[in-house]
């Protein structure tokens, strides 16, 4: 609605001015595209991510496997982990080694035996990742569980806000046009070309995807997070069927921890090939200067 | 006016971004001040009223079928207390080891484990989730506290049962925090006593419980972190406040940082 209410307020600026010829507006007036709270909750949003990333690493090293199922507390059978960091004695000395399936990598230096302040430790995460950088377990589910809380509320605001504004089924949702143009889209995105005048106003479907899918991320990660609680597994048990058991909520908190993460990498280098400073200004004041259309 | 205005916009974004940069700047710091303790502390207050407003008081933890059970069973904290006392009691069979039950009752108890076998028994097959990520499922049997407590009687004003224990853990010598004597101790509230699968469990998948689980006798409080299972039990103290013992935080890891409500 209010995208609307700007573009009407632009367009009726434009009618005014008459039988002089369009001015594009200044860089500050630019297309209104991001709303106040949109803003607000992207970076809180951005925020308690990146804490509970770096605060979620250094839990991991606590038990730095993931099993399938109801249990796993080993990474040796009769548990089978399928990822699993440790450090191991070698001929040439401790090792870390990084498990996948049946494959094995030698991660020395950054997975299972890396650097803290300066002397080899055994540890999953180096430290220069986890947040606190060094390990502990009591203080680390502290910051994890502050940040939780932050996420949680933040994103219920933003949901209820999006669905209740129509943010959501506007500008997130893609219609039948947008998915009819999935392939045309790609392409574009391969040869980093961006959308230009008209079409830079709205979200084009690969971005409409991008954000249904992370906040679906964001969504499963509460529920997996939520599920490796003992207290809420008792009032809400049916968690555990959903996601398989605790171990499996646990391992899908990890993979949708990493899926999070993939998105930030896309989602920043997005920002930086469609401009960073107009973009960065359009997520800081609301305002977004239109990039011309091709002559 | 208008610029006035960007202004203290300007002043508000600046303010966020430098606030967020500070907090992460400082992560080390702050995790150890005695300030952030605080907000860390309301974040448990959450977790716990949360939990407490959706539980019933009688909801259970799920129960599993014998199926279900792990093929292995993670000892973990104290798997052997050791010791001339501890050891002359496996050699016995723990058949001269009494629990005391005391404190804030009006009959205080001591019972042998042969006195509890004659008690009912409750027998329940759970999973038992530990604070650093991994789980168990295995069969536990034993007496439910809350028969033990109303046989001892429960003074008015009591509000914790304590567990005292017969291994000492310690500290972890790579921790630098507050080292309080290594006696391992816990502490639930009567909400948890007197819950239905809250047991003094003397037998473990079948088998009278083995030394590396928590002979000879350990509490089971399933909707908790299995940190507050405490193991190797001696003694059962009904008070009003835990501040006088050890650290002061209710249990051997509470007074190392963790949580006193481990139900997250």
């Amino acid at each position: 609605m209010d995208h609307l209410q700007a573009e009407t307020a632009i367009t009726a600026d434009i009618g005014v001015t008459g039988d002089v010829p369009a001015v594009a507006p200044a860089a500050s007036e630019g297309f209104y595209r991001h709303r106040a709270v949109v803003r607000l909750t992207h970076w809180i949003n951005a925020l308690a991510i990146l804490f509970l990333l770096g605060s979620g690493l250094n839990i991991f090293n606590a038990q730095p496997n993931l099993y399938w199922g109801r249990y796993g507390s080993n990474a040796n059978p009769p548990d089978h982990a399928f990822f699993s960091i440790g450090a191991f004695n070698t001929p040439d000395g401790p090792r870390g080694m990084t498990q996948i399936g049946s494959w094995q990598f030698d991660t020395t230096g950054v997975l299972g035996w890396s650097k803290v302040s300066g002397e080899y430790t055994a540890r999953g995460w180096p430290s220069g990742i986890t947040i606190p950088s060094f390990q502990d377990l009591a203080d680390v589910r502290h910051w994890h569980f502050l940040f939780a809380a932050v996420l949680a509320i933040n994103g219920l605001i933003y949901l209820s806000w999006s669905l209740w504004r129509r943010h959501l089924q506007h500008d997130i949702w893609p219609t039948m046009a947008d998915l009819k143009a999935i392939p045309r889209a790609v392409l574009d995105h391969l040869k980093l070309k961006h959308p230009r005048g008209e079409a830079a106003k709205r979200y084009n479907v690969l971005q409409r995807l991008a954000y249904l899918g992370v906040i679906a991320l964001i969504t499963l990660m509460v529920l997996t997070g939520l599920t490796m609680s003992p207290g809420f597994d008792a009032v809400f048990p049916w968690l555990l069927d959903i996601f398989g058991g605790r171990q499996s909520a646990r391992s899908i908190h990890f993979i949708c921890a990493a899926l999070i993460v993939l998105f930030v990498i896309v989602h920043l280098a997005e920002v930086v090939l469609a401009g960073p400073i107009n973009e960065v200004r359009s997520m800081l004041t609301g305002y977004f200067v239109l990039p011309r259309e091709h002559p | 006016m208008a610029s006035a205005k960007i202004l203290t916009r300007r002043a508000a974004i600046l303010a966020g971004f430098g606030g967020a940069g500070a907090l992460l700047w400082n992560v080390n710091s702050l995790t150890l001040s005695p300030s952030f303790a605080h907000v860390f502390h309301a974040v448990e207050d959450w977790t716990r009223i949360s939990q407490r407003t959706l539980l019933s008081p009688g909801q259970l933890a799920r129960e599993y079928s014998p199926a279900d059970i792990s093929p292995t069973f993670k000892p973990n904290g104290t798997i052997n207390p050791g010791g001339d006392d501890y050891n002359g009691h496996v050699a016995q069979n723990f058949a001269n080891w009494r629990l005391k039950i005391d404190g804030m009752v009006s009959r205080p108890l001591s019972l042998s484990v042969a006195d509890l076998r004659r008690l009912p028994s409750r027998t329940q097959i759970t999973k038992h989730d530990c604070v650093e990520g991994w789980t168990a499922i295995g069969m536990w049997q034993g007496v439910q506290l809350g028969l033990l407590l109303k046989a001892a009687g429960v003074a008015m004003g009591a509000r914790y049962a304590v567990f005292h224990c017969a291994d000492n853990l310690d500290g972890e010598p790579q921790k630098g925090g507050i080292q309080s004597p290594g006696q391992y101790y816990e502490s639930i509230d009567l909400n948890d006593a007197f819950h239905p699968q809250t047991i003094i469990a003397y037998n473990f998948n079948g088998k009278t419980l083995d030394v590396p689980h928590g002979a000879p006798l350990r509490l089971r409080v399933e909707r908790q972190l299995g940190y507050k299972h405490a193991k190797y039990l001696q003694r059962i103290e009904l008070t009003d406040s835990f501040a006088h013992i050890a650290g002061g935080q209710g249990g051997y890891w509470e007074d190392r940082g963790y949580e006193w409500y481990a139900g997250a």
